[in-house]
């Protein structure tokens, strides 16, 4: 009888460590981490930067037997492409992250949102800066390879704060970043790969998992 | 027994082990985002967070942005000692069932 009487009371003990330590777990995942990044957006990214890469590769690409030179117009058109997707992307990612971030009951600007974003502009900022250096110099064949590699590198640094497989978008991105080094002349098409197709598999993945409605 | 030994009676209570769990993993966390995360009232994370002082465990540091009263904490190192102990013994107890 006494046996039984402890040994009921510690099975209702043991439950109670068990609530304890998902507790502690979970304090600790949504006080270090910003859980609202938006699947959708990711979505939205990757087609907006297919979009973009249609019309660069019909209209702004030079016709064979041409060169492209950097101080053509078509190349800074596909700058100026290349700066309206991001900023488009940007701006959507902001948008529905708000929203999912209000429907998650989660401060949209805070210290976590403050490490997240620190951690992913420094990498991201530094190879944007060292490669409009390198193109000023002539040096362009490499910008779709330093492109992947320092966005998967910011991905990778801001994984700590958010979700934790954006991880592995950012792994991803830098080996794909990796073979379009060792394989020059491709980089057009890794750059779909990456900003495109990888954007839209991931964004699926959240989307599917966590908003569809 | 043995095993309940090591589990620390201060921690043993919801809001405090809370309060724990959020300090190990931020460098320093204000009174009210603590508030929001563990859904208390004032007076309430207010006593715990004293109790958690007295035993040393965590730090109070008061300062002012601009005009308003600002109260940060963070965990010291006997806290963060204490804690993975706490967090051993209920682990140990979980899988010696």
């Amino acid at each position: 009888m006494i046996s039984f009487v402890f040994q009921s009371t510690f099975k209702m003990d043991s439950k109670k460590y068990i609530e304890d330590i998902s507790e502690i777990k979970d304090l600790m995942r949504r006080s270090s981490r910003f859980l609202s990044l938006s699947g959708l957006s990711g979505i939205m990214a990757g087609i907006y930067a297919i979009t973009g890469a249609v019309v660069a590769y019909f209209f702004l690409f030079p016709q064979k037997g041409e060169y492209l030179t950097v101080h053509s117009w078509n190349f800074r058109l596909t700058i100026v492409l290349l700066l309206g997707i991001a900023a488009l992307s940007i701006v959507t990612g902001y948008l529905l992250t708000v929203k999912k971030a209000k429907k998650n009951n989660e401060k949209i600007w805070d210290a976590t949102t403050r490490q997240l974003l620190f951690n992913f502009l420094v990498p991201l900022v530094t190879g944007g800066i060292y490669i409009l250096i390198k193109l000023n110099s002539q040096h362009y064949g490499l910008t779709a390879s330093l492109m992947l590699i320092f966005y998967g590198m910011a991905l990778l640094n801001a994984s700590k704060y958010t979700i934790g497989n954006v991880k592995y978008l950012g792994l991803a991105e830098i080996l794909l970043g990796l073979l379009c080094a060792a394989l020059p002349g491709y980089g057009f098409w890794f750059w779909v790969v990456g900003f495109g197709g990888l954007h839209i598999v991931y964004g699926s993945l959240i989307y599917f998992k966590e908003e569809r409605p | 027994m043995g095993l309940i030994d090591n589990i620390n009676k201060i921690f043993d209570h919801r809001i405090r082990l809370g309060i724990m769990s959020i300090l190990m993993v931020n460098e320093f966390v204000d009174f009210n985002r603590l508030k929001e995360l563990l859904e208390v009232t004032d007076g309430n994370l207010a006593s715990h967070t004293k109790t958690l002082e007295n035993a040393e465990y965590i730090k109070i540091e008061k300062s002012f942005i601009g005009r308003k009263p600002n109260t940060k904490y963070s965990a010291t190192k006997s806290g963060r000692i204490a804690f993975k102990k706490h967090i051993e013994a209920l682990e140990n107890l979980i899988s010696k069932k």
